[in-house]
């Protein structure tokens, strides 16, 4: 990549910020695939597999890396249906609550955000996915049960049409791309 | 993890046009094996000097195998992608989701408005009053801000931000 190559001109590699943002370009298209990825992950950036090791550790222990883990296509594996549940608790409630529906497995996002009455009285937000429209309600209503009396209102959004997908910008001025390279 | 096989059908973006008539394309017929591949992978790898050696143990496969199937759930697009899942925003961005309530017959010139802008990166028409959802990211959440009012100012119509206060998951984990 030569926005690498054009930083590694510019910083030395030993230069902490330097090497994470090398890292976080070397592989947010994914990681290589051999047997040591870490090292190859060195080598394309010019560092030791040691201070990539150590950069990513780091990263993975403040939350800047989730997971280093596969992500799957989910219309592939099966879930064709998603829908953006939203959901009107009690604000004191909102972190037991978020927590709780973070945890179930067919949620995939679950965040916390502002109300903006009255267009929207919604504060917690939760991605659910289902084989279908109908497994999606059933486990909307699983979500609902769940939560019981702290909810006081819930409405799911589906998406009828993708209208732009672009990758997120990971840092500025750098390229775009949180986009796999590989899928189709 | 049932035994059987089961077709999977692997599709564009279109899909996500929600319903479920449509016919999945089948590309690939997961077997036992590339299952637990992708129901062990969804929980990461950790850091270390030969990962997949570590895992290719735990499923009872030699490292070489195991990234061979890894390649090949990639290249059918069984998976997305296989690496470090980023936090944007912890690495220095600002983000927010935004929403819009477009007149109908306004709807393709404001989404073109609003795509215009480098700094959207995902938009999705919804079926709710609100019609229009997108992720606004920047340098800064002052960035955030300007682009958001910009995109009020261009179109017209209030954009509601809703930028995140706590997260408290995010990835796909899907048992297959």
């Amino acid at each position: 990549m030569s926005d690498v190559s054009a930083r590694q001109r510019a910083c030395a590699p030993t230069d902490p910020e330097w090497l994470e943002g090398a890292v976080v370009l070397a592989t947010q298209a994914g990681l290589p695939l051999v047997s040591r990825p870490f090292e190859a992950v060195a080598e394309r950036i010019g560092a030791t597999p040691e201070a990539v090791e150590a950069c990513m550790r780091s990263m993975l222990e403040r939350g800047a890396i989730r997971r280093i883990a596969a992500v799957p296509n989910h219309y592939a594996i099966g879930y064709a249906a998603n829908g953006m549940s939203v959901w009107d608790v009690d604000d004191a409630l909102t972190a037991e609550c978020g927590r709780a529906v973070g945890a179930l497995d067919f949620v995939s996002h679950c965040y916390q955000r502002p109300r903006r009455p009255p267009v929207w009285p919604y504060n917690l937000f939760a991605m659910v996915h289902g084989r279908d429209r109908q497994e999606v309600e059933g486990k909307v209503a699983t979500i609902a049960r769940m939560l019981g009396d702290r909810v006081r209102g819930f409405e799911v959004l589906y998406s009828t049409r993708i209208l732009k997908k672009t990758g997120l910008r990971l840092r500025r001025g750098d390229a775009d791309a949180t986009q796999p390279t590989r899928a189709r | 993890m049932k035994a059987d096989q089961r077709e999977v059908g692997v599709r564009g973006p279109v899909a996500a046009r929600g319903g479920t008539s449509q016919s999945a394309r089948p590309r690939r017929v997961l077997d036992a094996l590339d299952r637990a591949i992708v129901n062990r992978l969804q929980d990461g790898i950790a850091v270390e000097a030969r990962p997949f050696a570590t895992c290719a143990a735990e499923l009872g496969i030699d490292e070489a195998s195991l990234v061979r199937r890894i390649e090949g759930l990639l290249a059918d697009g069984v998976l997305t992608r296989f690496g470090p899942m980023y936090d944007a925003e912890r690495l220095g961005g600002a983000f927010s989701l935004c929403a819009m309530a477009v007149p109908a017959e306004r709807f393709d010139d404001v989404a073109e408005v609003v795509n215009g802008f480098p700094e959207v990166a995902h938009n999705y028409e919804r079926a709710h009053r609100l019609n229009m959802w997108f992720v606004v990211g920047a340098g800064s959440r002052a960035d955030v801000d300007r682009v958001v009012a910009a995109i009020a100012a261009e179109t017209g119509i209030e954009v509601v931000d809703l930028p995140k206060i706590e997260e408290f998951f995010v990835g796909l984990r899907l048992e297959v």
